[in-house]
Parts: structure tokens; sequence; C-alpha cells
């Protein structure tokens, strides 16, 4: 059966702006999902130095530590890159490496996370002790469920890889994976930068 | 085993039929994905009708007793959502999916299966958010759900689970939808058929679905902080924790006023082909009337405030969106002038389509102005909550968008079914509906501006509003009325109606080239397109044109179960919230399982 694991005809067809239309699809969905974290960030600026009550982020906040865990997960954007210039030049062995390589660092980051979450959770954030907890989980937890999505769909590759079943013609299934990869670590930066690095106001109401 | 692309167990075969009931449930057919959105979405509108027809009984006489106010809270809020949500939205889309790739001459959309699993979830989701209404009690904290009356604390009933779970699941099935509908429209357009020469109900929909795309994402971020704050005990909307009630009113109308302009501009796309066609004319201005659906596309992101403006903003918010609201009027003003001027001079023929598209364009212009009335921030701190405002709703939306929506279904029901409806019981299904529409609304205007507030289950008598509220019923039941009309005709239609051909109409577009019904594959040979109103111009402007660049094989996708068990997996992930956890695992894990088989399954195999 030699259609295997590609959608059939459709990347066969002139189409009218010269996209495939699973590459203009991730694009959009791509688009549409800065609209989703917008809101989300948004909402986490909102509330900064709103919370009546501790922890505050200067109490928890450990930032040599997630600068190390965002470090990981920009590394594994370099590792996707060079995971479809394998697949590209048909190079199946270079396309497993590289495709463990960003999913391992990928999970590094995401269990980077779970600790730091837990240790915020120990030390009294939680996602209803104040607005802090609750902008800063639902936000960050939202994107390290990306990223998770983003591991599955890096697997599933490596999966169909080892069944013969991703070739050299099905590099653009790889490069979709990297485009939504790179957003997720784009995201990543934004978020970093604003919640992690900008220093938050200090508490209005001091105990 | 059979197995899926090599990776998961096959446990049952792929579907290859076209007949009996396991093919609508695995159908990845465009046109029959159109059918089921427009059967389904107009029971839903029948049963939003009635929670409408309830709430007039009631408010028919002061101080009456047919239903108490919890219940009418519930009504007021289900039938927004209803009529919203499951019956104007997923109507447009049954025009998405019958015609658009018709228009723009291709075979399918870029992803069939995407869009079976965009109508089941909407089935799905419709169910889910109606699933209240038999555990003790739906939604009745009004559509737009304002914090944090909806806390668990204030609402602590499983209405407003369903609300959060019912909606995030219904946008889901808008998102996939708009996404399917934006790469079909910018890709698979038939050769020489640019942008500038897509017919206009084409555009309109490409615009509305980049508003589906950018809007619906605003909305979830606020129902998931809602379904949080109701869960797990977040403090989005809890002012006592420094959380903040108006949050979610500006996430909720972020999404909401470009929600409006995805509610009208597909039925203004519709008109935007009707009154051509029976004026034999071309759409004057069409240029104008495109650049205008994308700045009302674009401006509809920059008024949003307007909802908010006794609120407390301040004065400069409110000056500020009072008057982006007012410059918005200018391109929806444009477009009346042009289709205006579309039907001046032209020969016209007086058919039941061209009556509703009339319709929608004298009572558009009503609703459009009382909407203008309200940019006015000092003027709606006087209409806000009142009648007028559900008058203004009432016309655009019911004068508007069902009015144009009835048109597309007087004028594509012969492409569809290959019959005629019966043009009398047509057009007296308009001026019952035209009549009913005005006694039902019309009213409210004065009886808002004489300070009858919204949502109330009763009132006094001796306000003054006796009579308003006993025309507005009277009206409702005319409307209701003539929709019996229109059900007879069109059940009688699909049996006796006469045949209709190809092209009943002398249509412009490209629709009308082939057989109605269409045959599985639309064209036998994709055309190539020379100039806007494509078909118009092959019919009396230049015929014999370049010959087709030989047959090409006509492939086509396959149906397929997957989509079908992945909405289902979604809606039970959903739903358990409210019930059990264990419903949402299983529900998730089919989900995934369906996903992942679909991934690898190809569009057609064997």
């Amino acid at each position: 059966m030699e259609h295997g694991g590609t959608i059939g005809h459709a990347a066969e067809h002139a189409t009218s702006t010269g996209l495939d239309n699973r590459k203009l699809l991730m694009w959009a969905f791509l688009g549409s999902d800065c609209l989703f974290f917008g809101p989300l960030i948004s909402t986490y600026m909102l509330f900064r130095g709103k919370s009546l009550t501790g922890p505050y982020p200067h109490e928890v906040f450990d930032i040599p530590y997630t600068s190390v865990s965002a470090f990981v997960l920009l590394m594994s954007s370099l590792t996707m890159v060079l995971a479809l210039a394998a697949i590209q030049r048909g190079d199946q062995r270079g396309l497993r490496i590289w495709l463990v390589a960003t999913a391992l660092l990928g999970s590094v980051f995401v269990g980077g996370q779970v600790y730091e979450f837990t240790t915020f959770v120990h030390e009294g954030l939680t996602l209803s002790v104040n607005v802090f907890g609750t902008s800063f989980f639902v936000l960050t937890g939202f994107h390290g469920a990306h990223v998770t999505v983003g591991v599955l769909i890096l697997f599933s590759l490596l999966g169909a890889s080892m069944r013969g079943q991703l070739r050299r013609e099905d590099s653009l299934r790889v490069e979709l994976a990297g485009l939504y990869w790179h957003f997720v670590d784009v995201v990543w930066i934004v978020i970093f930068t604003l919640v992690y690095l900008i220093p938050a106001p200090l508490p209005a109401v001091l105990h | 085993m059979a197995v899926v692309g090599g990776a998961l167990p096959r446990v049952l075969p792929r579907p290859t039929g076209y007949t009996g009931w396991w093919s609508w449930l695995t159908t990845v057919d465009h046109k029959r994905i159109g059918i089921l959105y427009g059967v389904t979405s107009f029971a839903f509108f029948l049963l939003a009708g009635i929670e409408a027809l309830v709430m007039r009984l009631q408010l028919a006489t002061p101080n009456n007793t047919l239903v108490g106010a919890g219940t009418f809270n519930q009504l007021f809020t289900m039938h927004a959502l209803s009529m919203i949500f499951l019956g104007v939205m997923p109507l447009s889309a049954s025009f998405f999916n019958f015609i658009i790739p018709l228009q723009i001459g291709a075979r399918d959309v870029a992803f069939p299966r995407l869009n079976a699993l965009s109508y089941w979830i909407f089935l799905f989701g419709g169910i889910l958010l109606n699933l209240g209404f038999l555990t003790g009690g739906a939604a009745d904290v009004g559509w737009f759900a304002y914090a944090n009356l909806t806390a668990r604390a204030y609402s602590p009933g499983l209405g407003v689970d369903f609300y959060v779970l019912g909606l995030l699941v219904l946008g889901v099935s808008s998102l996939a939808a708009a996404f399917n509908f934006l790469v079909t429209i910018m890709n698979m357009r038939a050769p020489g058929m640019s942008l500038m020469r897509m017919p206009l109900f084409t555009w309109m929909t490409l615009v509305t679905s980049l508003l589906l795309v950018t809007a619906f994402p605003v909305i979830t971020v606020g129902l998931i902080q809602l379904l949080f704050d109701r869960f797990y005990g977040t403090n989005f909307f809890a002012p006592g924790a420094g959380g903040d009630p108006l949050l979610w009113q500006h996430l909720f109308w972020l999404f909401g006023h470009p929600e409006v302009y995805i509610l009208i501009l597909p039925a203004m796309g519709i008109v935007s082909e009707i009154l051509p066609t029976f004026a034999r004319k071309p759409l004057f201005g069409y240029p104008v009337v495109v650049f205008s659906g994308i700045v009302i596309g674009f401006m509809g992101w920059g008024v949003w405030a307007h909802h908010m403006f006794t609120v407390g903003l301040g004065p400069v918010a409110n000056a500020v969106f009072s008057l982006t609201t007012m410059i918005i009027a200018i391109p929806t003003g444009v477009k009346i002038f042009n289709w205006i001027a579309t039907l001046w001079q032209g020969s016209i023929r007086l058919t039941a389509a061209l009556y509703f598209a009339v319709g929608f364009v004298a009572l558009f212009i009503i609703g459009g102005l009382s909407g203008v009335t309200h940019a006015s921030a000092a003027a709606d701190f006087q209409q806000q909550d009142t009648y007028y405002i559900v008058a203004h709703i009432h016309y655009v939306l019911f004068g508007g968008s069902i009015f144009g929506i009835f048109a597309g279904i007087y004028y594509w029901y012969p492409k569809i079914t290959g019959r005629l409806m019966h043009e009398g019981l047509g057009k007296l299904h308009f001026w019952l509906m035209f009549i009913g529409m005005n006694l039902a609304f019309g009213p409210m205007h004065v009886a808002g501006l004489q300070g009858m507030p919204r949502r109330i289950f009763t009132y006094p008598s001796g306000m003054g509003w006796d009579l308003w509220n006993m025309m507005s019923t009277i009206g409702a039941f005319v409307i209701a009325l003539s929709l019996l009309v229109f059900l007879h005709n069109a059940f009688r239609s699909r049996g006796t109606g006469k045949l209709a051909g190809n092209d009943p109409w002398d249509g412009r577009t490209l629709e009308w080239s082939i057989p109605s019904p269409p045959p599985l594959y639309n064209f036998a040979t994709i055309p190539t397109v020379k100039a806007v109103d494509a078909y118009w111009h092959d019919k009396y402007v230049a015929t014999g044109g370049e010959p087709e660049d030989g047959h090409h094989a006509i492939h086509l996708p396959q149906p397929s179960y997957w989509p079908f068990f992945a909405a289902l997996g979604l809606a039970l992930a959903a739903g358990g919230l409210a019930f059990h956890p264990a419903i949402s695992v299983v529900g998730l894990l089919l989900m995934l399982f369906a996903v992942y088989s679909w991934a690898f399954e190809p569009v057609t195999e064997g």
C-alpha cells in the first residue's frame, strides 16, 4: 500500500497560493493560538501587583533555574531544525536521533516545570491562594500542555519513521511539527521575559 | 487485525458506502455535511423559538404566572445561546459547507474529515449545552454570563457548568470549520479565480472565517478561566482575592463583538448574490462591497466596550468606543447603498428569495439605526438593559441574519434538492414573517424607551407597557405560523416541487453550472474562470474558452468514522467534568485514539 503514512493526493495538487493545504492550516492555527496565549498573558499582566496575600513572585522565583530550563527549550528548537534537515536529505538515522533529542529536551523542560511547580506549591503558592498563583499556573500550565502535545507528536513521528512510513517525500510532516514546536518555544520566550525576568511590583499590601 | 497506517489496530473496516445511516455517520462529503448542519441547526432554531414563545406567553399580560422567575431566567439564557450558537451560526455553516466548494470550482473542502468533525462536535456540543434542562436546571445567568454571578458560590448547580463546557466544545467545532474554509478558499479556487473574481458569498465566508479563528480563542480563554474558578478554586473573577469580574466582560465582549459580525456577514454575502441574480445586473461596486466587508472585520475589534458603557470604565474609554462604534456604521452603510444601487433600474424578478433579500436590507437598516443610537454612550445609559436593546438585537439578527438565511434557503434549495420550492407559499411565508417580526420587535423600541428592563419575568400593570407586550406576543405567534408555512413548503417541495434543472434562476456563479443536486464529484471538469460572475460570463460574454487541458482522474476522499468518534470522545471528556472524572478519562482516551488513527489514515485507501 503505497500511501502508508501520507495524506493521499492533497499534497500533489496545485493550490491557489502555492502553499500546501496543511502548511497553510498550521500557520492559521498558530496565528489563532497567539490569540489564545495573548489573553492569558494579558490576564497575568493585569494581575501583577494585585495579590492581596503572598507568596509573591520575588519570594518563589528561582531565575537561574528557570533560565536553564528556558535554555533547554531553546536548544530543542535547534535539534528540531536538525531533524528537518536530516529528513530533507533522506537521512533516516539522523532524523531519528534529532527527533529523540528534541523530544528529550522538551521532556526535560516539562519535567523541570513539574519540579518547579511542585516546589512552589510546597512554598504555599497554589491555584487558589491569590491571583498570582491563579494567573501564573494557568498561563504556564497551558504552555506546558502545548509542549507536552508537541512531545507526543514528536514521538509519533519517531514511531512512523521506525515503521518506514516517514520518507523523504513526507518531510512536510516534520516541517509542520517543527513550526508548531518553534511557536511553542517563542511563546515561552515571551512568557519567560514578561513573567520571570521583568521584576514584579512589590505587593500592594505589606504584612 | 488490520492496522491503521501500521500504527493502531483497526476494529472496524474503513467505510466505503454512500447509502444508509452508517454512510451519513461516516460521510466526508461537504454536501451531505451541509445537509446535516442544516437539519440539525433548524431543529435547534425551532427549540429556541419555542423558548421564545413561552417567554412571550409569560410576558403577554402583566403579573402573569405561567412561569416563575427561575424558569424565565433559563429561558432567556438558553434562547439566546441556542439562537446564536446552535441556530444562526450552524445555519450559516450549512451554506458554507454546501455552497463554497461549488462557488470556487472545487470538489470538496481542504480537509473533508475535519469538516465532518466540525459537524459532529457541533451536534454533541449542542446537546451538552442543553443538558442542564435534564439535570436540574439549564444555565440561567444570561447568555453573556457576567461574573461573578457565575461563581460556584452564587450558581452552584450544573447549569453554568454546561454553559462553560458546552461553549468550549462548540468553540472547537467553529474553529475547526473556520480553519477548513480559510484554507479551502485561499487554496482551492479554480484556475483563473483570483480573489477579486470570487463570488461575494465566498468573500464574506473568508472574512467570517478569519474573524472566527481570531475571536474564538479569546472566549475560550474566558471560559477556561471561568471553568477553573468553578472547578479548581482559582480567583480570576473573585474580587475577594484580588480578582476582577470585569476581566470576564472584557474577554467576553472582545469575542462578542466580532461574533456579531460573524453572525451577519454570511447573510450579507447571501443577499449580495441574490440581489444581482434577480435584478439581472452585476453587484454594484463589487470591490467596494468586498472592501467594506474586510473593513468591518478589522474594525469589529475596536468597538467591544460599547457593550460596557454603563459599567464604569470612565469618560475617556466611553468616548473612544462611542467614536469607533459610530465609525463602523460607515462600511455597513456603504454596503446598503451598493445593494440599493444593484436593484436600481434592474430587470426585477419577484421571487421569494428576492423578497427575503430585500426584507433583509430594510430590516437591517432599522436595526442598524437603533444601533447607531446606542453608539452614543450618553444615550446608551438610558437604553442599556432595556427592551430597546432587545429590539435592536432582533432587528439585526432576525431581520438581518435570519431573513438572509431564509433568502439563501429559497435561493439554493433547488440546487440542493433538485426541486423548486412553491413560490406562492414562499411569499406567504415572507409576508407573515415580515409582519410578525415587525409586530413582535417594533413595539419593543417603545417599551424599552419607556423604561421596561430586559430579562424581567413579569411586570406590574400601570407602567404603560401592557399594549406593547401584547403586540409582541401576537407578533411572535405570527412568526411561528409563518414557520409552519415554510416547513410545509420545504417538505412538500421535496416530493412534488417542479424539477429545477441546473440553473433555474439564470444564475451568475459557478454552482449553477452543474446539475441539481450536484453529483458526488461536483464538476465533471474543473472550470477555468475568466471574470467575476464566472458562470454569467461563460453564458453571455465569452463562450468557447480555452480547451481544458485533458481530463484529470477524479480523486474523492473516502468516508471515515474517526471524526465521529473523535467528536464523541471530546464531548465525553468535557461532559465528564460535570458528572464523573472517569467519563472524562474515557472520553480523552477515545479522542486521542481516534485522532491518532485519523492522522495515520490516508485520505483514500485501497
